[in-house]
This record gives C-alpha cells, sequence and structure tokens, in this order.
C-alpha cells in the first residue's frame, strides 16, 4: 500500500539500523516525545534493532496520559449530571480518575459519547438542543486546531448548549521543562511529526542553540523513527546541536498558517498541571474571553472536587524519561491495562501500555529481546 | 434495504393496520400467531417448523451431536455487505463448522422493539431465509417477544444451532503442536471494519462490506483434504489476536506469526491506520484460523484456495514450543512484538 508499506520496507529499515551501528561510539539517550511514536517504536520491535548504545527515553508526549487527575474527575462529574451528552475521544474513556473511568459514569447512566470529531459533538448540540453537549477537549498542538474550529463554529451557530472542557498542552514548554531538570539524562529528542505539521519547528532552533540539544522533526512509520534516530545520532557523534527536519513530506518550517491563527484567536497561554509532572509554567491553552461562554469548567460547578492519585503509580517518573515502564515494581503486577493504577497503562499512546502489549518479551535485565528463534515467514 | 413489502404478504389484514411492530406482536394473540403464519412461516418453510409444535420434532442423526448458541447485537440492523439476519444464521452455522459438525438445523429467538418497521423485520427473516438455505440448515424453531420502545435495539437475534460431528474427528484449541502451521482462509477484519463505518458515519474511498459467510462448505473441503487439522476457530469479536491467543493458552504452547503474511484488504488496512486499529484484532464473521501438521500445510491451503470463501488463505505462522501461551509477531522491519488482547474493545486514538 502507497504510503505505508514504503514506510516499513525491512531492507531499508536493516540499512539504516547499520549506518546507525557503524556512527555509534558510545552511549546516548535520545527522546521520542510523542507517545505515538512510543508506540510505533516498541509495536514494530525497533528498539531490538539499535546497538545497546543508544537508548530511548520515553517522553510525555501522550495527551491522555498527561490529564491532570483533578480534570478528568471534573469530566466525571460532568458527564454524570442530568441532562448532559458528555463527549470524548476513544483513549480517554478507560483513563482512571480518582472513582473509576467514564465507562463506569456510563454504566451508572451518564450519557457518553464516543466522537471522532470535535465537530461532531457540535452537531449533537444542534440535534439536541434542550441538553448540554460537552466535550472533552485535550490534546497537544495536534488536536487543538479541530477543537478550536468547533467552539468557533458554536459561536457562530449561536449555540448556547456547546461548551467544551479545555486541556490543552504545549510541547515546547515541556522540552524545556525535561531539559531544564536536574535530573535530566536526555541528549536528543525527536520532535513529533504531527504537532510539527501545525506548528512548523520554527520554535525549536532556539531550544537547540540553549541547551545544546540536537532535535530531529520526526514522523511515526518505522523508517521515519530509525532516519531520525540515526540523524540525532550522527548530530551527537558529530558534537552537533541544531534541529533537523526529517519528516519534509509534512513538515514545513512555518507550519499551518490557517490552523495556527484559528488557535491564535481561540486560545491563549496559561500555567497547566501535568498529570504525575506538575504545573509547567505556560504550557497548555484556554478559551479565551471572546469564547469564555464555552468553558465547560466555567458553565457546570465542579469546583470542590477532591482528587486523589494512586501512591504506588510513578508514571509521573515514566512520563518525565526517568523510569522505563518495567522498572516500575507495580508493572505487570498491580498495574495492567485491566487494572491500570495510572493512565500511561491506559493510554493507546501510553508508554506502559506500549510495554505491557507489545514488548513482554524483553528481558527485563538486558532490555534485549527475551525468546531466542527466528520467527520464520511461510511462503 | 430489499426484500419484503408487507402489502405483498397473504393475509392483508391486520397487518397491514401495523407497518410497525406493536407490543401485541409479542402478546401471543391474534398478532403473534399472523406474524408467525404470515412472515416466519413463509420465509423459512420447512415440515418441522410447519408443525408448529412447543418443540420441534426431527429425525435422529449420526454421529456426535453440537449444540451452540450465540445472541446477534449490531447497530446499524443493516450494514455494507449484510445484516444481522444472515449474521445470526452465519454465525451459528460458523461455530458448528469450525468445530467438526455439519450444521443441520437452527432455532430463532426475536427481541424486537417496538416501532421497529415491519418491512425492516420482514427483510432481515428473508435474509435469514437465504442465509440458511445457501448453508444447507434448516430454522426449524423460535420464538419472538416484544420490548417498548427504548428498551431494545430494533431486534436482537439469538440464534442456537444443532450439527452432528463424524465419528473420529475431533478438533480443539487444545490440540496445536509445536511445529504446526497457522493458516488463515482470507483478508481479516473486513467486519468489524464495515460495522465501524457505518455505525460512526466514517466515510472512506471504497466501501468496505462485511466478509458474513458460512464456512461449512470450506469446512468440508479442508477436512475432506486434510483430516489431520487439529484446531479450527472462527475469529469473531476479538478478531484473530483473540483465536490465537486461546490457542495458545489452551495448548500451552506459543504461536508465532509474520505480519507480512497476513491478508488485509488495503482499504481496511488504511481504516486501521487511520483510527489506530490493529486489523488482527478487528471483528471477522466469514473467516476462519486453522492449525494443521507442517506436513500438511500445502495441501490444505491448496485445497482452500479452490474454494470462494478460502481464495485468498495464506499461512500467516507457526506453531512454538517458545513463550508459552503468547503470540507473537514479526513486523515488518524485522523487529518482534506480542500480540495481546485489547482489554475492552479498541477505541480509536486521539491523534
Amino acid at each position: 500500500m502507497k504510503y505505508l508499506t514504503e514506510f516499513r520496507d525491512g531492507e531499508l529499515a536493516r540499512k539504516l539500523v547499520a549506518e546507525i551501528r557503524s556512527a555509534v561510539t558510545r552511549s546516548w539517550a535520545i527522546m521520542e516525545v510523542c507517545g505515538g511514536q512510543t508506540h510505533s517504536i516498541i509495536r514494530n520491535g525497533i528498539d531490538q534493532l539499535l546497538p545497546p548504545e543508544v537508548e530511548l527515553v520515553h517522553g510525555p508526549g501522550c495527551p491522555v496520559c498527561v490529564t491532570p487527575v483533578e480534570l478528568i474527575d471534573k469530566a466525571h462529574a460532568i458527564a454524570a449530571a442530568p441532562g448532559v451528552i458528555f463527549c470524548s475521544f476513544g483513549d480517554m474513556l478507560r483513563v482512571p480518575g480518582t472513582a473509576g473511568d467514564l465507562f463506569q459514569v456510563k454504566g451508572r447512566g451518564g450519557d457518553v459519547r464516543v466522537v471522532y470529531s470535535p465537530l461532531d459533538a457540535v452537531k449533537l448540540a444542534r440535534e439536541n438542543p434542550t441538553r448540554e453537549v460537552v466535550f472533552f477537549g485535550i490534546g497537544f498542538e495536534t488536536t487543538a486546531p479541530a477543537n478550536a474550529m468547533a467552539v468557533v463554529q458554536a459561536q457562530r451557530l449561536g449555540l448556547s448548549n456547546f461548551s467544551v472542557l479545555v486541556s490543552h498542552v504545549l510541547v515546547p514548554p515541556a522540552i524545556e521543562a525535561i531539559l531544564g531538570s536536574p535530573a535530566n539524562r536526555v541528549q536528543a529528542f525527536l520532535a513529533a511529526g504531527h504537532v510539527c505539521c501545525v506548528m512548523g519547528y520554527h520554535q525549536y532552533p532556539a531550544l537547540a542553540e540553549r541547551f545544546r540539544v540536537p532535535i530531529v522533526v520526526t514522523g511515526f512509520e518505522p523508517l521515519d523513527l530509525l532516519d531520525g534516530i540515526r540523524r540525532a545520532v550522527l548530530q551527537l557523534e558529530a558534537g552537533t546541536a541544531t534541529v533537523e527536519n526529517a519528516y519534509p513530506r509534512v513538515v514545513t518550517f512555518e507550519g499551518n498558517r490557517p490552523a495556527q491563527a484559528v488557535l491564535a484567536d481561540v486560545f491563549e497561554e496559561t500555567d497547566r498541571a501535568w498529570r504525575g509532572i506538575g504545573v509547567i509554567p505556560r504550557s497548555g491553552w484556554r478559551l479565551r474571553a471572546a469564547y469564555r461562554a464555552f468553558d465547560a469548567e466555567a458553565r457546570f460547578d465542579v469546583s470542590g472536587i477532591r482528587s486523589v492519585e494512586p501512591a504506588a503509580c510513578r508514571s509521573g517518573e515514566v512520563l518525565r524519561g526517568t523510569l522505563k515502564p518495567h522498572q516500575c515494581a507495580a508493572f505487570g503486577k498491580e498495574c495492567t491495562p485491566r487494572a491500570p493504577l495510572g493512565a500511561t497503562m491506559v493510554s493507546s499512546e501510553g508508554a506502559c501500555a506500549a510495554y505491557y502489549n507489545y514488548g513482554r518479551l524483553v528481558d527485563l535485565g538486558t532490555g534485549r529481546i527475551g525468546s531466542a528463534g527466528a520467527v520464520a515467514c511461510p511462503a | 434495504m430489499s426484500g419484503v413489502n408487507p402489502d405483498n404478504w397473504t393475509c392483508p389484514l391486520p397487518l397491514r393496520d401495523y407497518p410497525n411492530v406493536v407490543l401485541g406482536h409479542g402478546g401471543g394473540g391474534k398478532l403473534s400467531a399472523e406474524l408467525v403464519e404470515h412472515l416466519f412461516l413463509p420465509a423459512f418453510r420447512n415440515d418441522a417448523l410447519a408443525a408448529l409444535g412447543d418443540a420441534a420434532i426431527v429425525p435422529p442423526v449420526a454421529g456426535r451431536l453440537a449444540l451452540t448458541t450465540d445472541c446477534y447485537v449490531v447497530r446499524p440492523l443493516f450494514f455494507p455487505g449484510g445484516c444481522i439476519g444472515d449474521l445470526a444464521v452465519n454465525g451459528t452455522v460458523n461455530d458448528l463448522a469450525v468445530s467438526g459438525a455439519r450444521p443441520l438445523y437452527l432455532t430463532a429467538g426475536f427481541i424486537l422493539e417496538e416501532g421497529l418497521p415491519l418491512a425492516a423485520l420482514g427483510d432481515i427473516v428473508a435474509r435469514m431465509a437465504a442465509a440458511a438455505r445457501a448453508a444447507g440448515v434448516a430454522i426449524v424453531t423460535g420464538d419472538t417477544k416484544v420490548v417498548e420502545r427504548g428498551h431494545g435495539d430494533g431486534c436482537f437475534v439469538t440464534t442456537a444451532g444443532v450439527g452432528a460431528v463424524p465419528d473420529g474427528l475431533t478438533l480443539g484449541p487444545e490440540r496445536a503442536r509445536p511445529g504446526d502451521a497457522v493458516v488463515v482462509s482470507g483478508a481479516i477484519g473486513n467486519h468489524g471494519i464495515a460495522i465501524m463505518s457505518v455505525r460512526e458515519g466514517l466515510e472512506f474511498e471504497t466501501i468496505i462490506a462485511s466478509d458474513t459467510a458460512p464456512l461449512n462448505g470450506l469446512v468440508n473441503e479442508m477436512l475432506a483434504a486434510c483430516p489431520n487439522v487439529r484446531v479450527m476457530r472462527d475469529p469473531t469479536r476479538g478478531g484473530v489476536a483473540a483465536t490465537l491467543n486461546e490457542i495458545a493458552g489452551r495448548s500451552k504452547v506459543g504461536i508465532e506469526i509474520d505480519e507480512a503474511c497476513l491478508p488485509i484488504d488495503p482499504q481496511v488496512w488504511a481504516a486501521c491506520e487511520l483510527l489506530g486499529l490493529d486489523p488482527l484484532m478487528v471483528a471477522n464473521e466469514g473467516k476462519l484460523v486453522a492449525v494443521v501438521p507442517p506436513s500438511d500445510a500445502d495441501r490444505l491451503v491448496a485445497a482452500m484456495r479452490e474454494h470462494p470463501f478460502g481464495a485468498r488463505a495464506a499461512v500467516i505462522g507457526t506453531v512454538s514450543d517458545q513463550h508459552a501461551g503468547m503470540v507473537v509477531a514479526r513486523t515488518a522491519v524485522g523487529g518482534r512484538r506480542v500480540v495481546t488482547l485489547p482489554v475492552g474493545e479498541q477505541l480509536p486514538r486521539i491523534c
């Protein structure tokens, strides 16, 4: 299939791996920022192909994982309120709040619906004028433009029964927070290609220069990731720290200007709490005053909720790149996708879920594939 | 929809007075009787059903009896490639067939929601009858209940099936052995993506149709060519991943598959990529997975490819003595991953 098979070519993958192997002279820690990249790495077994010197560190780029438990609890309270149709992307339904997940809210009678686009939620609001329709607007810069457009659309339509529970987070402040942490050990970044598709990568050269860290804009297919890793390794070995675009078929320096314009119209920067990490200054978006009428937090009284994080969950360390999922004592024991302690075990982009679902053959001691024997492709 | 038009039914009254299902159609009175007489009997036409006894009386059968039952809830009731009716027949036929049984008789239970158009029910029943004819089974008894509007999803169907297993034939998920070949009968994931496309209003460049089909004919060909087949399962909910995990667990073996060998239609693959779904976990309704001794694999696949429902049969992997209970896939770029099961339904990703 065009655009899929050509980025999964085994022969080209072997060449890229050989180039990485021949370039490496010492150990390097490279962070893939995005959870989608983490899943592609683990699902395709890319980490197993790399030389032991190259360590991939999983970053905080999973919007589901970093949504603070307080906000999830607010979502649950709103979804349980009478007369509400609560719309969410599918990923959020199994994320645990203090007292269960959205599936349980739905099971108790809440009208919780999975939508594929925030504009579907706007449509629901038009079709149900006597109900309050609330959209759970989470995500990085990738999903934010569509969510912003939904707000604009609702205003144009004069909808008074539509609102958004906003929890948008931004990548560059997160990278800055990781690099500024005393515990940081990340030496290069694979920047998330779809975020850069919207925002461009003009925000990154200053970061690369200030922290002396190579940043490679990288896609999600196996060859994209191997090429991103190769470029990062070559820069690290050469002692350079620049921004490279390894995803030019999608990403430009400027990004998507119309999308940026609607974002600037609807949102303004705000300090934002990240689950497991804490508040990162100016790392999120909230609705501007002109659109405050569409703010679900203002429309529903959800201020008095007490939230509790499970004490055993170390997902914050996983999200900061200081702990690998399988290094957590609860991994695969008290914490599984069936009984998750934290969002990283639930989300389709969560690092713990990737390790649990795809990577259980990995030897916990060596980090290498544990089971002997090749899988032969029968004729 | 096509098929039955209530205007053409043999008895014009009082069915014509009720274009939609009403509570009385499940009340056991005249309306119920007329539904049976003018809708179910003409469609399913067979002697055992025509007797209208409290139980269907059928002749004795040779071999061991196989019994199965399954409930069908699908929204929407009609979807590209099929409807709840043919799904209910094919699903139960296939459960019998992959158990090694020759499907003989089905029962059909209907839970109808008040307000369901009778034309839709007529169409569902007509398609059930056609599916039963295609599979060579008879629907010999049934039941109808009606629930109030808002208490159902239009129509739920439950089918039970009876079949006969020839002496000497034993299939089962506990019979896989290291070295065996793992075979799939054709392209996977079509049914689940077809349902999702119409349920969620997703539009793809081409219409993806369900693969719902009766597999008893294919199974006959397979067993004729290769009596040593050890396992057959139809990978419905949970997809091929669930079936392989069940076999690995019950047989206490590992299973290793190669993703490059999986038959997947390009449009299904593209839809899965778009939504973040794993085609191995998407439901099928007209496919089977078989495990066979390695020396028989080529002969089995060749026989399957002679049948229309096995035209794209392929060996997708082998049974291993490594990692017992676990399914592992070799990826396109040469890595390996565990093929596990989602906790519940697969959920489309955010971005």
